[in-house]
């Protein structure tokens, strides 16, 4: 199926292809290509906003409306929704989609772009696969990428720490707020939705968050009330996410993530990463010893 | 990922029957694939757009409405015409044995009705992606038989 090499499909892809734009995107997930390859160093401008939060809070939904928005008044807008793979056979059913209806609005759907992807196999890999997509959408005339993940686990909340932004979701009868401090989101936060203001418990659960913030230092993220299925509080929310300033906290926070993330890839890269998987095991190799010789390339 | 494909399950048209289509889509992903379900009804020109914009090297098309005879040929002629020739088409519902070969002549390689096991369908994906002639744009009229 390929036809092309990869800088001629970026030019494409430039010129408004969206199956050039599409197939590139496959090479660089796939590891075939890397952006900076690809882009050399003439990076774009553009925006990042990852949308995160628990299952079933309404983040599709809400994305959904975001999309529309933007794309009526003109502006490109891309999706990148990460599902997770089954860790049994590998596959992923990627259902984002059944949410979306403006993608499928033929009045908005030339400047909307999505894009299903799965955590695959590697999930050590896959922030910086994500990143590298994110430039590659900037470089191909998308400047403003929304990357919709699960926030639960290690990887997704990596997934996360990629965008310039990130926007927590909650919904009610989420239990406490210890429950949303657990999965470590809360810190990375620079806008907190509590979505469906029209259930019972919203309001509770947004002053529970707006309580436990508080307590986290002197720059508290904003806690916004609205519901995607009535629209209360919709456009606030938009509005808020138009020019959303990143928090000094979460700047750090989010650059720890990437640090993280950023040894995380090197490590699972390493050449003999399987062989000191199995030392590690089998008790001949001390972890500690195992990063010291990753770490001098050894 | 050798042997893993991107694979978009669709509903067409005006069938809100998405039993069949919903359990190939988990077989499907528990062979290993990556599955994009779009939900219900969408029009030819939707679903050969998520298709364009997924990457997708498989479309399964799901119709229990009677429709197929219109629909499916329809959504074949799109994809040919954005260039997506390597796609390939495949169809599932209720499709009486004498539309089959109209849909077959469209360009999709292969129709399965009621009592089909999902190891057929998985079966068809590893033998069609390893061919070169499936695509919905290819010559010589592949077709699969179990």
């Amino acid at each position: 199926m390929d036809d092309g090499v990869p800088s001629d499909r970026l030019k494409a892809a430039q010129g408004g292809s969206r199956r050039d734009l599409a197939r590139l995107l496959t090479e660089v997930e796939d590891g075939r290509v890397a952006a900076s390859e690809l882009l050399g160093s003439s990076r774009s401008q553009g925006r990042s906003i990852a949308i995160t939060g628990p299952p079933g809070v309404g983040k599709s939904c809400f994305i959904d409306h975001f999309l529309r928005a933007h794309a009526e008044r003109g502006e490109a807008i891309a999706l990148l929704a990460v599902d997770p793979s089954s860790a049994l056979s590998g596959g992923a059913l990627l259902g984002d989609r059944i949410r979306l209806s403006s993608p499928d609005d033929a009045s908005v759907a030339e400047r909307i772009y999505v894009r299903s992807i799965a955590t695959r196999r590697s999930s050590g890999s896959i922030p910086s696969v994500l990143g590298d997509l994110v430039q590659v959408l900037h470089g191909c005339g998308w400047p403003l990428v929304v990357i919709e993940t699960v926030g639960a686990g290690q990887s997704e909340v990596r997934c996360a720490a990629v965008a310039d932004r990130i926007v927590l979701m909650e919904g009610p009868a989420r239990g406490d707020a210890v429950q949303a401090e657990k999965a470590g989101l809360l810190e990375l936060a620079d806008l907190v939705l509590v979505n469906k203001a029209d259930l019972d418990g919203a309001e509770r659960h947004a002053a529970e968050l707006r309580d436990s913030l508080a307590l986290d230092g002197p720059d508290p993220p904003e806690v916004l009330l609205m519901s995607a299925h009535t629209g209360v509080g919709l456009d606030e929310a938009l509005e808020a996410l138009r020019d959303l300033p990143a928090r000094s906290g979460s700047e750090r926070a989010r650059a720890r993530e990437r640090l993280a993330n950023a040894a995380e890839a090197r490590l699972v890269r390493h050449e003999d990463y399987e062989d000191i998987l199995a030392r590690i095991g089998n008790g001949t190799l001390a972890p500690e010893d195992a990063v010291e010789v990753i770490w001098r390339g050894g | 990922m050798a042997g893993s494909m991107r694979i978009v399950v669709a509903k067409p048209g005006l069938d809100g029957h998405d039993r069949g289509a919903k359990v190939v889509a988990r077989a499907l992903r528990d062979a290993g694939h990556e599955v994009i379900y779009t939900g219900l009804r969408r029009t030819p020109a939707q679903i050969v757009a998520t298709v364009r914009d997924e990457d997708a090297r498989f479309l399964g098309l799901s119709s229990l409405s009677g429709a197929h005879g219109h629909l499916f040929p329809t959504i074949c002629q799109l994809l040919r015409d954005e260039g997506l020739d390597d796609v390939v088409v495949f169809g599932g519902g209720i499709i009486p044995d004498a539309d089959r070969p109209a849909l077959h002549e469209a360009g999709m390689r292969a129709i399965f009705g009621p009592g089909t096991t999902t190891e057929t369908i998985s079966d068809f994906v590893a033998e069609a992606s390893s061919r070169d002639d499936a695509g919905v744009g290819a010559d010589g009229g592949w077709i699969w038989e179990a």
